[in-house]
């Protein structure tokens, strides 16, 4: 079962649930975190897994070889991202543009252009006392998330439970993360902002056809418009985390909330068996 | 003109609710909410919207049933996985135009896409430019583009001197988008592991982007050593920490009320934002 934890706005807790449910199921089944927040990828300060297994992420970018190359510009006209330009005698590559379509290599008539790879990022493997473990960086000044979220869903291991943590936000990374989950956690918090963000990362998570539910962090804080938007959305709150001085001091030490406060696990056990009944019932209902 | 963003890596440690005090707090300004696909500034700012548009940006693949003959040259091709059972799914195009050359048939075309709109809208505080992407949508970095594009535009008309920016998290597509070309990156980061992690990262893309930084502390009194630690790490990167806000519950109860926190509240959070921004304003001019 792959179970995603997004969540719209920032900051609202996504990495502490993720760690916690997977801490607190690990003892039961085999359970993988996948870290797949690629632009500030923070689970690994939690859970500090030792790494076993490193591999960079390319995408495939133009190489054009100018013996070959008549300068005829289909290259440049096919290529949408405008990475490839062609003068009287030279063909420039933007190669920081280029999406890795491979459009240009395969429709070149002179068959002047090969691909080869262009570092975007990093992925890399490990475990955590039991915890099937594995992030993505996406190296700084690079653009493009997706293919290193793609990377690291590779590595997701379909045995037991895994636990994806999502980036912030609706757009394209956001999607790429949670696309193929058996169930998405939305987590929020009960104010206007986490509220506004909730409605959009409902309606994505309903665009791409996966069931949800919802847990409300820092409860206590600020109104109660999260709730009714849940109960009129038939949207169900699996768990309540209250505002906690305590909680906040565990988080900013990089410890997870499940080991300092151990009688959390019971509560994120129970979380599971919801979602777990809740994906049952769908694949009872779907049967039917 | 000079444009502030404000950044964090990080979300959630209080971008919002610090350009909705800096917009109470300046004079003559556009405000810009460059985090186009969760956009929260018009929440506290509560605009008139004055102009609505559409916007068009890429495009996507459509399969003609009729002239296909699911010989899957398509399939095999497309790098994003975006064509199944010869249809096109339509979240995960690209939009990069690959498939209409190869298709033996011509049975694939590029159909234009709406992925959002874009919005002049007038507040309280001045103008502000804000959009919201479609659900799903793509584009998120040429969206920020426009954004900034149409506020740069009002400020040179009207003579107006700052454009202040809320910006998206993380350093992706859309960071890079809300950063280049700006004059300051204000980096609000917190007192935790995680906040101290993405602040690096972000402040690694602002030096890869030319940007001159400074950094705010919020909350900064919940683990006041790792507060240390990060007046210790902005010192070693000769970054300037302009303000240590302390933790108040007056930042979410402003945020509900629906105010910049400067007017909800007179008390030692008010002060550090203000004497922030009187910083922010003479590090911008001077």
């Amino acid at each position: 079962m792959i179970v995603s934890v997004a969540s719209g706005k920032g900051g609202t807790g996504k990495t502490l649930v993720a760690t916690s449910l997977a801490l607190s199921l690990k003892e039961r089944t085999k359970v993988q975190l996948l870290d797949c927040d690629v632009e500030e990828p923070n689970a690994h300060l939690f859970l500090k897994p030792v790494i076993t297994h490193s591999e960079a992420v390319c995408i495939p970018v133009p190489r054009v070889d100018n013996e070959k190359c008549t300068h005829c510009g289909r290259c440049a006209q096919v290529c949408v991202y405008h990475a490839i330009a062609v003068v009287p005698k030279h063909v420039l590559t933007f190669l920081e543009l280029c999406h890795g379509c491979g459009a240009c290599s395969y429709l070149c008539p002179e068959r002047a252009i090969t691909e080869e790879g262009r570092e975007i990022g990093v992925v890399e493997l490990g475990h955590s006392h039991g915890l099937g473990f594995a992030h993505g960086k996406l190296n700084i000044g690079e653009a493009l998330a997706p293919p290193v979220i793609r990377k690291v869903k590779e590595l997701a291991n379909p045995d037991g439970v895994v636990i994806i943590d999502v980036p912030p936000g609706t757009s394209c990374p956001v999607v790429e993360a949670v696309k193929g989950s058996d169930f998405c956690i939305l987590v929020t918090e009960p104010t206007p902002f986490g509220l506004n963000d909730l409605v959009l990362a409902v309606e994505t998570v309903k665009a791409l056809k996966i069931l949800c539910g919802v847990v409300i962090n820092r409860a206590g804080v600020g109104d109660r418009k999260v709730e009714e938007y849940c109960q009129k959305g038939n949207i169900p709150v699996l768990l309540v985390i209250p505002l906690d001085t305590e909680i906040a001091r565990l988080y900013s030490k990089g410890i997870t909330l499940v080991d300092g406060m151990p009688m959390w696990k019971n509560d994120f056990i129970k979380l599971f068996e919801k979602i777990g009944d809740i994906v049952h019932e769908r694949v009872g209902r779907l049967e039917r | 003109m000079k444009e502030l963003v404000v950044l964090s890596g990080k979300g959630g440690t209080g971008k919002t609710s610090i350009v909705a005090s800096f917009a109470a707090l300046a004079q003559s300004k556009v405000l810009v909410d460059c985090d186009v696909d969760a956009a929260d500034l018009h929440l506290v700012l509560q605009p008139h919207i004055r102009e609505d548009h559409e916007f068009w940006s890429g495009q996507v693949a459509v399969i003609d049933e009729g002239r296909c003959t699911q010989c899957n040259l398509c399939q095999e091709l497309c790098r994003f996985d975006a064509i199944h059972n010869f249809k096109v799914d339509h979240i995960s195009c690209e939009g990069c135009g690959f498939c209409p050359y190869i298709c033996p048939t011509e049975a694939i075309s590029m159909k234009e896409n709406m992925s959002g709109r874009w919005f002049i809208s007038d507040t309280r505080y001045g103008h502000l430019v804000h959009a919201k992407l479609g659900i799903a949508q793509e584009n998120s970095g040429k969206l920020v583009a426009t954004v900034r594009q149409q506020a740069r535009q009002i400020a040179e008309k009207d003579g107006i001197d700052y454009i202040i920016s809320d910006g998206p998290p993380g350093i992706g597509c859309p960071v890079i988008s809300s950063l280049s070309g700006a004059n300051l990156a204000l980096l609000v980061t917190e007192p935790t592991l995680s906040g101290i992690h993405d602040l690096d990262r972000v402040l690694g893309a602002c030096c890869h982007f030319g940007v001159a930084a400074l950094v705010c502390v919020n909350k900064y009194d919940i683990n006041e050593g790792n507060t240390r630690k990060i007046e210790e790490y902005c010192l070693s990167q000769g970054i300037m920490v302009g303000a240590k806000i302390p933790y108040n519950d007056a930042f979410t109860k402003a945020i509900v009320k629906g105010m910049p926190v400067v007017e909800y509240s007179q008390g030692v959070v008010a002060h550090e934002i203000e004497s922030l921004w009187y910083y922010i304003s003479k590090a911008l001019t001077g």
